[in-house]
């Protein structure tokens, strides 16, 4: 009896961590609707923070200002990112914060290097609470009691704060309707630095009371801004009360899942999130948000099909593109091989994202699956590199039809949350399943075969695929069923009442969008002659997703651009500095703001292929 | 600019000069490409990068290799992705025309780019991960490897393990397959040595996440009398700090991997588990003449004192340089034939490069954990000479494909 007590009580204090992190991150969601990919990041600062400050000054007054104070400065560094660098992207397709924040994460890794050096920092524990208490006879300890109080404690003040305060009420307000609170008068900038200090310092304060758990290492930052992320949206975003059931029911899964199952560690909150965003596509407690009024974001402007200047500038591109190899080296032609096959994975992402409407945080999963079926057959049937190229897209197409189903009863942040779960399914499987895939030791020797061996000829197959698959792909979108696609993207409504089956059409566009990012993850098998997880894992969704909205999700070369400038710099940067986290989130965040709407927007509104959206709102 | 950056930088300007001045072609400088989780896992990669600059300064103030030729060394980050990792080495190769490779962390990392050695026939050095299948299942003739492999260094404290009077067993380990194999290994080895003792449970963190309370509460409920621990950096902190607030290490043996090392054991710095038994590294302590020299020029140079990672680094390139004297040639068929058999004075003692399967006999410090002057060192420890712990040739044929 005892041990379930405790066992629960562990439960508890896991969930208040997991929920102050998330009740930032879904305060700041609620009002601004930035994806704010940055707060893990500064859950890890408070951690830092704290610790200095509790290294520096020692003893009860150290550790526990410290905690106020590393709170305070990370919220005071969340509004200066607020200021700097968010403020100027609000008029910002949908998403395009997410990027800046991106580039936030990637410089604030290199800061903390920098400044708190490589070695793990195990701070002090906490003073006055460094003991166990018994309870039912099980040793359990006193700070993580504190903790179990701590998280209703902050839940209750939030909840006063906005029940009883003016910032309360407006935040409230924006949190329903932000245009019309906009309309009311308010000052939505002045509100929206106080929710970023809010929400960051709740972040930082997660992170400071941490310390006394666990020693302070550089890899917090990205093992909790995901799990926070599935907190806000189990929860339903912008709910309180919801992130902090959410936080119980995980916290609570996870305490005792492991007695039953232990291996389930790696799925657990994943598995949670799928369920619950299936049975409630709106979170445990979250609500249909207000319909769109159009009035943040300025309509797109409707595709054209390329007229002659852009289609000889194409021709151009393709001429030097089959040139290249005569003067190209052998690396650069892996390079370039290497580019062109993430060209088609962004154009696939692109397709579902951009005329889709549907943004997908799990798009790893198909190019994934793609690339996996080419290993697989190499490993267990001996199949030859055309053969795997051909089973590459029906196995990511598959997998996006079966998930598709699932996620296209869902919209926005819920609809992309729900791919991040079930790529991350997929994820643990090929993880786990160690006799089939391999585990994490993935598997090699999936080289093309040998007449496409040379890098020339490998590199001439994926040009003339790619180019196929991009050209298919753009063809979709100028036909009836892309038209019909964008139709129930920006009105399905009006696309419902004239006898179109919008859901039927995202599910179709979903499952062309995995089975093109398969054929990309064939192609990259074979390039790279292994295949592992972690063609699958978060961080290559979030490469995708940063090539898209890098390029500019609203024009159909965007994801092209896109994937050749990024890949571009990460192989060159890489190459030149040991900072090159710094050095590329810098990059990211200085086109982030010379860009606002992707590089190929840009070119889009300077060379004029017709009216720019902006001059038309 | 960091020192690194500099060393790639003059190095690139050296091939340059060389390359220009056609009168030099004698003392054309021998490149290496090294790559490595440089941002992934700074904690024990940056010592390890110093372990490596160290010895390629101690060759080149030497006089270099062949007759004059200066060591040089292409240095890149995998970022933690084995995809980037097989990229980088194409361009090690190709474009920066290094002879051979060495470095890598990560077992899935180091895995595929002896994948790539195998295809592209050129010689690769694993300097750290630790996966069998680096030398056994997945061996080939252009890999060969450094570190201790999980099966040995579970090995060793199976040796351990036995002498303990504990029956009832409990396993706590990351979730993939560094983890997995240890735990098997220390099963199956303990189980033929003692076949009285049973385990009654096991847990399976993931790997930067662990629930320590939740965990430890876990593995308390089994009631063992011995808990063999794999989790390292800030799991192990974690699972350190809960486990002895709540008692679980009270009157309990734990048996643990890579603990003893200072990457590991210094940042738990007060709090360092007194009385575990642990695989290590107790650099302020091993006084033999070869390591007393390494320490010294590595503090003298750096410092700081060495970490594991320093000797894993030192070492890999000190084999390199000797595998070339060895070869007399850069050519990639006579360096492998060179690496077979090849025997180094490592600082920690005498390594042979096995010609059966690739595996350098490079040992480890068995010892146990002690708290002195507030921080942990490890007592009663002796050095476990790889050689000692490996399975019989008959089975370690069975277990690698033919050439």
């Amino acid at each position: 009896m005892g041990f379930y007590v405790t066992q629960f009580m562990s439960g508890l204090a896991q969930a208040a961590t997991l929920f102050l992190v998330a009740s930032g991150l879904s305060i700041i969601f609620g009002v601004t609707r930035i994806v704010n990919f940055a707060h893990g990041s500064f859950y890890m600062l408070g951690a830092y923070m704290a610790y200095t400050v509790s290294d520096v000054v020692g003893g009860f007054a150290g550790f526990w200002g410290g905690i106020v104070a590393a709170a305070l400065a990370a919220g005071v560094i969340g509004v200066v990112m607020e200021m700097v660098l968010l403020r100027r992207l609000y008029r910002s397709p949908e998403l395009f914060q997410l990027l800046a924040t991106f580039g936030v994460v990637l410089v604030i890794q290199d800061l903390a290097l920098t400044i708190w050096g490589p070695e793990d920092l195990l701070g002090p524990r906490a003073p006055g609470l460094e003991g166990r208490v018994r309870i039912l006879g099980q040793a359990f300890p006193q700070y993580d009691v504190f903790l179990i109080v701590l998280g209703p404690v902050v839940l209750a003040l939030l909840l006063l704060l906005f029940k009883w305060t003016r910032w309360g009420t407006l935040v409230r307000a924006a949190t329903q309707d932000r245009e019309m609170t906009g309309a009311l008068g308010v000052n939505e900038r002045r509100l929206f630095t106080s929710v970023l200090f809010v929400g960051c310092a709740l972040a930082g304060l997660g992170g400071a009371l941490q310390v006394p758990r666990e020693a302070v290492n550089l890899q917090m930052d990205v093992s909790m801004v995901v799990e926070a992320f599935v907190v806000v949206v189990v929860g339903g975003m912008g709910s309180l009360m919801g992130a902090f059931l959410a936080a119980l029911l995980i916290g609570q899964l996870q305490a005792f899942g492991i007695l039953i199952f232990p291996q389930i560690t790696l799925v657990l909150v994943f598995l949670v999130m799928a369920v619950v965003l299936v049975v409630r596509p709106y979170g445990l407690l979250g609500k249909p948000p207000a319909a769109a009024r159009g009035a943040a974001h300025a309509p797109e402007a409707p595709l054209r099909p390329a007229g002659l200047p852009a289609k000889l500038f194409g021709v151009a591109v393709l001429a030097v593109l089959l040139l290249l190899p005569v003067v190209a080296g052998q690396y650069a032609l892996v390079v370039l091989t290497e580019t062109l096959v993430l060209v088609l994975f962004a154009a696939s992402l692109h397709f579902m994202m951009g005329p889709g409407g549907m943004v997908s945080f799990g798009h790893a999963a198909y190019f994934g699956l793609g690339a996996y079926a080419a290993g697989l057959l190499t490993k267990h049937m001996d199949g030859g590199m055309l053969a795997g190229l051909v089973t590459a897209p029906v196995l990511g197409g598959l997998g996006a039809l079966l998930f598709g189903w699932f996620c296209v009863r869902l919209s926005g942040v819920y609809l992309a949350m729900l791919t991040l779960a079930f790529a991350q399914i997929v994820w643990s499987v090929a993880f786990q399943w160690t006799a089939v895939t391999g585990g994490d030791n993935g598997i090699l020797g999936v080289w093309p075969a040998p007449w496409a061996s040379a890098k020339w000829v490998y590199y001439y197959l994926t040009l003339a695929v790619v180019t196929g698959a991009v050209l298919m792909l753009r063809r979709a979108i100028f036909a009836p069923f892309g038209y019909a696609m964008r139709a129930g993207r920006d009105s399905p409504l009006r696309s419902e009442a004239i006898g179109m089956d919008v859901r039927r059409l995202q599910w179709l566009a979903f499952t062309a969008a995995g089975a093109m990012a398969g054929l990309a993850g064939g192609l990259y098998a074979y390039a790279k002659g292994s295949v592992f997880p972690t063609f699958l894992s978060v961080p290559a969704s979030v490469d995708a997703l940063v090539m898209v909205l890098m390029g500019g999700v609203q024009t159909i070369a965007g994801p092209l651009v896109g994937a050749a400038v990024f890949h571009g710099l990460e192989t060159e940067v890489v190459r030149y500095t040991d900072f090159w986290r710094l050095i590329l989130g810098g990059i990211i965040i200085l086109l982030v703001l010379a860009f606002p709407k992707g590089i190929a927007g840009a070119a889009d509104a300077w060379f004029g292929s017709g009216r720019s959206a902006e001059g038309r709102a | 600019m960091n020192r690194f950056a500099r060393t790639a930088k003059s190095a690139v300007l050296g091939a340059v000069l060389a390359a220009t001045a056609t009168t030099a072609w004698a003392a054309d400088p021998i490149r290496i490409g090294e790559i490595n989780s440089y941002t992934g896992l700074p904690a024990f990669t940056i010592p390890y990068r110093n372990g490596w600059e160290l010895a390629v300064e101690e060759v080149n103030a030497k006089g270099g290799l062949l007759g004059g030729r200066k060591l040089e060394v292409v240095s890149r980050d995998d970022s933690g992705k084995p995809e980037d990792a097989v990229r980088i080495a194409s361009e090690l190769v190709n474009s920066e025309k290094v002879v051979a490779l060495a470095g890598t962390f990560f077992s899935h990392i180091g895995l595929a780019v002896s994948d790539f050695a195998a295809r592209n026939k050129t010689l690769f050095i694993a300097a750290e991960p630790l996966t069998d299948a680096v030398t056994w299942e997945k061996g080939n003739r252009y890999t060969f490897r450094l570190r201790p492999s999980t099966y040995m260094q579970a090995a060793m404290l199976v040796e351990e393990a036995a002498k303990l009077p504990a029956k009832r067993w409990v396993t706590v380990a990351p979730n993939y397959e560094y983890g997995q194999s240890a735990v098997a290994s220390f099963k199956a080895l303990l189980k033929a040595k003692r076949p009285d003792v049973e385990f009654v449970s096991e847990q399976w963190p993931a790997q930067g996440k662990i629930d320590a309370g939740s965990t430890v509460q876990a593995l308390n409920a089994a009631n063992p009398d011995a808990i063999f621990n794999v989790t390292f950096g800030p799991d192990l902190s974690k699972f350190v700090r809960e486990g002895t607030t709540r008692g679980l290490f009270d009157n309990r043996a734990v048996v643990s991997l890579l603990t003893g090392e200072p990457e590991y054991l210094d940042p738990l710095k007060g709090e360092a588990p007194e009385g575990w038994i642990v695989t290590g590294y107790p650099q302020e302590q091993v006084d033999t003449p070869e390591h007393k020299a390494f320490r010294d020029a590595y503090m003298k140079r750096f410092n700081d004192y060495p970490r594991l990672g320093s000797i894993v680094g030192y070492s890999t390139f000190q084999a390199l340089a000797a595998a070339i004297e060895k070869a007399g040639s850069t050519d990639t068929e006579k360096l492998v034939d060179a690496m077979k058999g090849l025997n180094i004075t490592s600082p920690l003692g005498p390594v042979t490069f096995r010609a059966i399967d690739h595996q350098a006999t490079m040992g480890a410090y068995v010892g146990k954990v002690a708290l002195k002057g507030g921080k942990g060192v490890m007592v009663d420890w002796r050095y476990a000479d790889g050689a000692k712990y490996l399975p019989a040739d008959d089975e370690v044929a069975k277990r690698r494909p033919k050439e």
